[in-house]
């Protein structure tokens, strides 16, 4: 799966709301652990054709990401 | 009933979504916002940040992330002074400043802050010029207040930001008395950080209030501790708004806050301030015709809140205050109101003045009610 991760759990909402109001489907799911070295919190699973439609979208919204789409296995 | 007419300090009373909203949220969610990653507390942000959300509406803010909360006014500006200015730099404040501003300036020139308090006219307006001569090449920050809780007067913040951009200097604007009524427009009026407090015109409860920091700008938080986020790491994230905002917010208040903007968005300022500018009117006509009398302020109902400052000759402020609950049920305010800068400028250090402030929910006849108590307590007891 593919995902997005944000610094904290306000990022991640207002994320989600944005894209959603885009038309990418977008769910909020823990961290994966592969990835929690980061930080913890909420990323955004998505599919991977949207991911780069998506990283635009956030930078452009001022959303900062901490993995701008990640694949986790 | 009483009638309440010191919606300055605290508006009264709320919007009933602003009731019902608190309560929801404290029966049947309750969760720590920000933290973990369970159901419960992603309610609890998902309200925060629609919060966050209408603000962002309201003042014209593009990112509502970088709105941080905070108890109050006087939290904010605390921020905004504190978590920026160094020794060596120069602030510049007005002569119409409430406490909130003026003491945490005046305790920063202790602190090697160099600070000018640019006088204002009878009315309590700034003139842009005089701001304009008293910046200095090390001028780092213009701090106003948007309009004054003594005189109602509205400061022309447009002209004050642009030649604070022009310059590059921070612009910083106390809103306590303006937020939810006039127009706040943060990129129009060339605004980077933003104070205001939410029991007031904004609608929500005591303990509520934020920060407003333009995008580029960095405060030093005034406390760390745990935000929810970068969990690993013993240094405080600099991310807005978790930087400034450490420890459990006041959740239920945020979310009466937002519930008070919405009703505010819902009605739109121009109905808002449309009306209490009549109940304006009517105070300053009526006022003016009993003897003795002065009332403070614009003439002009444009340039000035719903903030009606009054004095009487050989009548002391307080006294006509305490007649006017005892005998009327009427609700008011004397005394210095926390801006003694203010009182110097408008001349009416020490006594100060008796103040009346309408709100949204004031009506017509309950200010035909307080005018003729006026009148009857100056009547019978003036010397």
């Amino acid at each position: 799966m593919w995902v997005i991760t944000f610094l904290s759990v306000f990022h991640a909402l207002r994320a989600e709301k944005i894209l959603q109001k885009q038309g990418i489907d977008v769910k909020l799911i823990p961290i994966p652990r592969q990835l929690s070295g980061s930080c913890e919190g909420l990323a955004a699973q998505l599919a991977a054709d949207d991911v780069k439609r998506a990283v635009t979208i956030l930078t452009a919204n001022r959303i900062e990401m901490v993995r701008q789409g990640v694949e986790v296995k | 009933m009483k009638i309440y007419l010191d919606n300055a300090a605290t508006s009264w009373p709320k919007p009933e979504a602003v009731y019902t909203a608190m309560d929801c949220f404290q029966r049947n969610i309750g969760a720590n916002p920000g933290r973990g990653v369970t159901q419960s507390s992603l309610a609890s942000s998902a309200l925060v940040l629609e919060t966050r959300e209408l603000l962002a509406e309201l003042f014209h803010i593009n990112d509502p992330l970088r709105i941080a909360f905070t108890l109050n006014v006087t939290e904010a500006l605390n921020l905004a002074l504190k978590g920026i200015l160094l020794p060596g730099d120069h602030l510049i404040i007005s002569g119409m400043e409430h406490a909130a501003l003026a003491r945490p300036a005046f305790a920063l020139r202790k602190q090697g802050i160099e600070l000018a308090v640019v006088p204002c006219d009878a009315e309590g307006l700034l003139d842009v010029r005089d701001l304009a001569k008293a910046i200095r090449p090390n001028t780092k920050m213009v701090g106003l207040l948007h309009a004054s809780n003594v005189t109602g007067t509205i400061q022309p913040i447009a002209e004050v930001g642009k030649l604070c951009r022009e310059k590059e200097i921070l612009f910083l604007v106390d809103s306590a008395q303006s937020a939810g009524v006039l127009p706040i427009d943060v990129n129009r009026q060339c605004i980077d950080i933003l104070a205001f407090t939410g029991h007031k015109g904004l609608l929500g409860p005591q303990g509520t209030g934020g920060i407003y920091v333009r995008p580029g700008i960095a405060i030093r938080p005034l406390k760390e501790g745990g935000t929810g986020s970068w969990a690993r790491n013993m240094e405080q994230p600099d991310i807005m708004p978790d930087c400034l905002e450490s420890g459990t917010l006041n959740t239920p208040g945020i979310i009466g806050l937002g519930a008070g903007v919405r009703f505010i968005l819902a009605q739109g300022l121009e109905r808002i301030r449309l009306h209490e500018q009549q109940l304006t009117a009517l105070l300053w006509h009526n006022l003016k015709k009993i003897p003795g009398m002065t009332v403070y302020g614009p003439s002009d109902l444009n340039g000035r809140t719903a903030v009606v400052s009054f004095a009487v000759d050989n009548m002391d402020p307080n006294q006509i205050s305490s007649f006017l609950e005892m005998d009327y049920r009427v609700v008011t305010r004397a005394g210095l109101h926390c801006a003694p800068l203010a009182h110097q400028t408008i001349g009416t250090l020490p006594g100060g003045t008796c103040r009346l402030s309408p709100g949204f929910f004031t009506g017509g006849r309950e200010i035909d009610v307080v005018i003729q108590a006026i009148e009857e307590i100056t009547r019978k007891y003036r010397r």
